[in-house]
């Protein structure tokens, strides 16, 4: 990411005590995440080891094998020791026709002990093992491609949303949003997809206001993109969602199909989609180490809190978010240029000076994370219908994005609460970021805010208040204040929330070869 | 005496609109006549193509001015107007007080998929919307907010198990008609499980309701975009009260 000169003046004592406040909040989450598993980090670990597909009634072989081990032995041993146990015992040939037979009550499945044990576990890291050397030459290919075709022309990045329902309609409306300019495509998710517990299986054509994310449509819209990529002579990256109660498995099959950026909030799922906190935490860690390995760029929420809660009220939650959202990330082995750390243009228009504000923000994220590739996330809240002020709106938010060295920039839509964005939308859309972005692309380097001007106070103000925040969260503990209702004015106790019933504490003997090839390498 | 009214651009009784809309075509000088002549036949004449931008081989984005001379007899309009008297919170704990001597029980979600809880936040959350508290403020209601993605056998139950006096439904998404599938449905189990006179009052909000499509949805009432949790609270109250 590009250099930045410091404009704010941030005091590093400060800005290093932030840090360490985050990592005593953040460091009981990762002991609490090491300690349990879900039934999506042990799903997650099949499909690495190759386990795909689903029965006729569209249930993936993966949770069929799953449930069915949990059945006779629990989730705490984890899937890799009982399944490749029964491999060995000569149960089945491989994971399908395994997962064929358990699913018919033909297999039953034990915790090895002894040598069986110590060729179980053997057995199993060679195969994912094996699926994870995939991912390994899947980001290599990716920096092949980056060369050959040469990376997006300059920051920040323009990301663009597809969102049809049917793959197939996608991957031409993605293809031309490319060539009018996207470095970034985002298909959107299906409109509850976070809640299902299992990975949709193959090409999908339905869905509401978004497509299913499933591995055949990763692959689908990943080759369409390598086309773009080709024909406009620059890569044009894919975005998805590694979100959810899934987004462990999502997270494999994002990394085993060359994706380039996944949305993969620490808080999200917790705060918007009431999932359980435990369970959250433990998906996480797990998917931020594929991403990091796979070379992906994660995306944070913190956009989202300011849709429900005041941007200006609540600007300090959103930076407490993000150095929460980069100790977990720095935690799981992913690195600076990995972190597309969230933030929003969200103020009340009417609030007097909210340009400046908008600015503060925008510059204090920028200079707390300089080598992160910020994301830029344009208004909704304030959006009302009036697509001509939305239309200005977007303008300068697009200005604050080019004064602030954003990223990524998500393109705002002027008719954002009024319609799903039509052709003419998006075209609009493009020529108001290529307008700010040619118009004033370089003012960055005469923007230097007084000293003691709003912006820089405003700044040094929003700050305090983050290390007053994290304070009172590392005291009282994160599941606390997350329960308290602390951040998007959510509350959600630990123990409430969906998907609960898929965790477990880790048995002495837990054993997961991906976590543990993961690890290694970080 | 009915008022007959036209657009006005900048001269009474000029009749000035704008359109824009994108025909899926390329760049032309036919291309333009075909915009010129889809807007006269919309009812614009002289219809005035003012800009044509092509966007891609495939497709031309047009703006057009133009007059209409279409009229509208604003007494024969027929909307749905508020036909409750607007309360502040006092007056609504009040009046619950006094017309129930317990409080109002409200049951919010947004049912199928829909997993946009803006709007039922903004009505039900104390936050609230547009500078009103939301309806967990009264003191004399007891919000239970069921959040995202509830299915409508859940949502029954829940009215059954708290004794729900309305429920509240917020449906934003509308593809494929989302949001009338799933209100149909709802307002069909409500009918099953409540004889009619226990029936709690069904209200659904969002931005693409149409608010004269209560009746036909089999719903109390519709409320349409910019409703805040006031006129929400004072519907209920007129309601339960009266």
């Amino acid at each position: 990411m590009s250099r930045t000169h410091a404009k704010l003046d941030l005091d590093p004592v400060t800005v290093r005590k932030a840090r360490s406040l985050a990592r005593k909040a953040g460091r009981p989450i990762v002991r609490l995440a090491q300690q349990h598993t879900t039934v999506s980090v042990e799903r997650a670990t099949l499909r690495l080891a190759g386990l795909s597909g689903a029965d006729g009634e569209g249930t993936p072989w993966a949770n069929r094998l799953l449930d069915a081990v949990r059945a006779d032995v629990g989730l705490e041993h984890g899937a890799a020791l009982p399944v490749w146990d029964a491999l060995a015992r000569g149960e089945a040939e491989d994971l399908v026709t395994l997962a064929q037979k358990a699913s018919a009550g033909s297999v039953r499945f034990e915790v090895p002990e002894g040598v069986r044990a110590r060729r179980a576990r053997a057995a199993s890291r060679r195969q994912v093992g094996a699926g994870i050397k995939q991912v390994d030459r899947r980001r290599a290919e990716r920096d092949r491609l980056v060369k050959r075709h040469g990376d997006a022309p300059r920051q920040p990045w323009i990301y663009l949303i597809v969102a049809t329902g049917d793959i197939y309609e996608d991957i031409p409306q993605a293809q031309q949003a490319a060539r009018e300019g996207a470095d970034v495509i985002a298909v959107i998710r299906s409109t509850g997809q976070s809640l299902l517990d299992f990975v949709p299986e193959g090409a999908t054509r339905e869905g509401f206001a978004g497509t299913y994310a499933t591995q055949e449509n990763f692959r689908l819209m990943r080759a369409a993109l390598d086309e773009s990529s080709k024909e406009l002579g620059r890569y044009v990256r894919l975005t998805n969602y590694a979100s959810g109660l899934c987004m462990p498995e999502i997270a494999a099959l994002a990394g085993l199909e060359r994706l380039d950026m996944m949305l993969n909030d620490s808080m999200y799922g917790i705060l918007f989609r009431d999932i359980n906190p435990v369970r959250t935490f433990v998906d996480q860690r797990f998917s931020r180490q594929v991403h990091a390995r796979a070379g992906i760029i994660i995306n944070t929420g913190e956009d989202n809190y300011l849709t429900t809660a005041d941007a200006v009220e609540a600007a300090h939650t959103v930076t407490t978010s993000q150095l929460l959202n980069e100790y977990f990330a720095k935690e799981a082995g992913l690195e600076d240029w990995q972190l597309g750390l969230g933030h929003a243009f969200e103020i009340d228009p009417s609030v007097p000076e909210s340009f400046r504000l908008e600015l503060a923000h925008a510059l204090l994220a920028r200079e707390l994370f300089p080598k992160a590739p910020l994301k830029w996330m344009p208004p909704t809240r304030h959006m009302t219908g009036d697509v001509f002020r939305g239309y200005l709106l977007d303008g300068f938010f697009n200005l604050v994005g080019a004064m602030t060295g954003q990223g990524i920039l998500l393109v705002g839509m002027m008719t954002e609460a009024v319609v799903t964005p039509w052709l003419s939308d998006r075209d609009l859309a493009l020529q108001n970021v290529r307008y700010v972005l040619d118009a004033a692309g370089g003012l960055r380097e005469d923007f230097h805010p007084a000293p003691d001007g709003l912006i820089a106070n405003r700044a040094r103000q929003v700050l305090g208040e983050t290390i007053d925040l994290l304070d009172k969260i590392a005291d009282e503990g994160l599941l606390d204040a997350i329960a308290d209702g602390t951040f998007g004015l959510m509350r959600r106790p630990a123990d409430g929330g969906r998907g609960l019933e898929g965790v477990a504490r880790k048995a002495d003997d837990y054993y997961n070869p991906a976590s543990e090839i993961l690890e290694e390498a970080t | 005496m009915s008022q007959i009214v036209r657009p006005y651009g900048d001269t009474t009784g000029d009749g000035m609109v704008q359109l824009s809309f994108t025909l899926p075509i390329s760049h032309s000088k036919r291309a333009e006549g075909a915009a010129q002549q889809l807007a006269t036949k919309m009812g614009m004449d002289p219809a005035l193509v003012v800009h044509a931008k092509p966007m891609g081989p495939d497709f031309t984005f047009f703006v057009v001015y133009g007059r209409v001379n279409h009229l509208v007899d604003v007494d024969a309009v027929e909307v749905v107007e508020r036909d409750y008297p607007l309360l502040t919170p006092k007056e609504v704990n009040a009046s619950i007080k006094r017309a129930l001597r317990r409080r109002l029980v409200v049951i919010g979600a947004c049912i199928g998929t829909d997993a946009h809880t803006v709007g039922i936040d903004a009505i039900l959350n104390i936050k609230g919307f547009a500078g009103e508290k939301g309806l967990e403020y009264y003191r004399e209601i007891k919000v239970v907010n069921l959040g995202a993605q509830v299915s409508v056998p859940q949502l029954v139950d829940r009215a059954v198990d708290e004794r729900a006096d309305a429920v509240l439904v917020s449906q934003v998404v509308t593809q494929r008609d989302a949001h009338l599938l799933n209100t149909r449905e709802m307002s069909a189990a409500f009918g099953e499980a409540f004889p009619a006179e226990r029936k709690p009052l069904l209200v659904v909000g969002g931005p693409r309701f149409d608010e004269a499509m209560a009746g036909e949805l089999g719903v109390d009432r519709i409320f349409g975009r910019g409703t805040t949790p006031g006129e929400v609270a004072s519907y209920l109250v007129h309601k339960v009260a009266s």
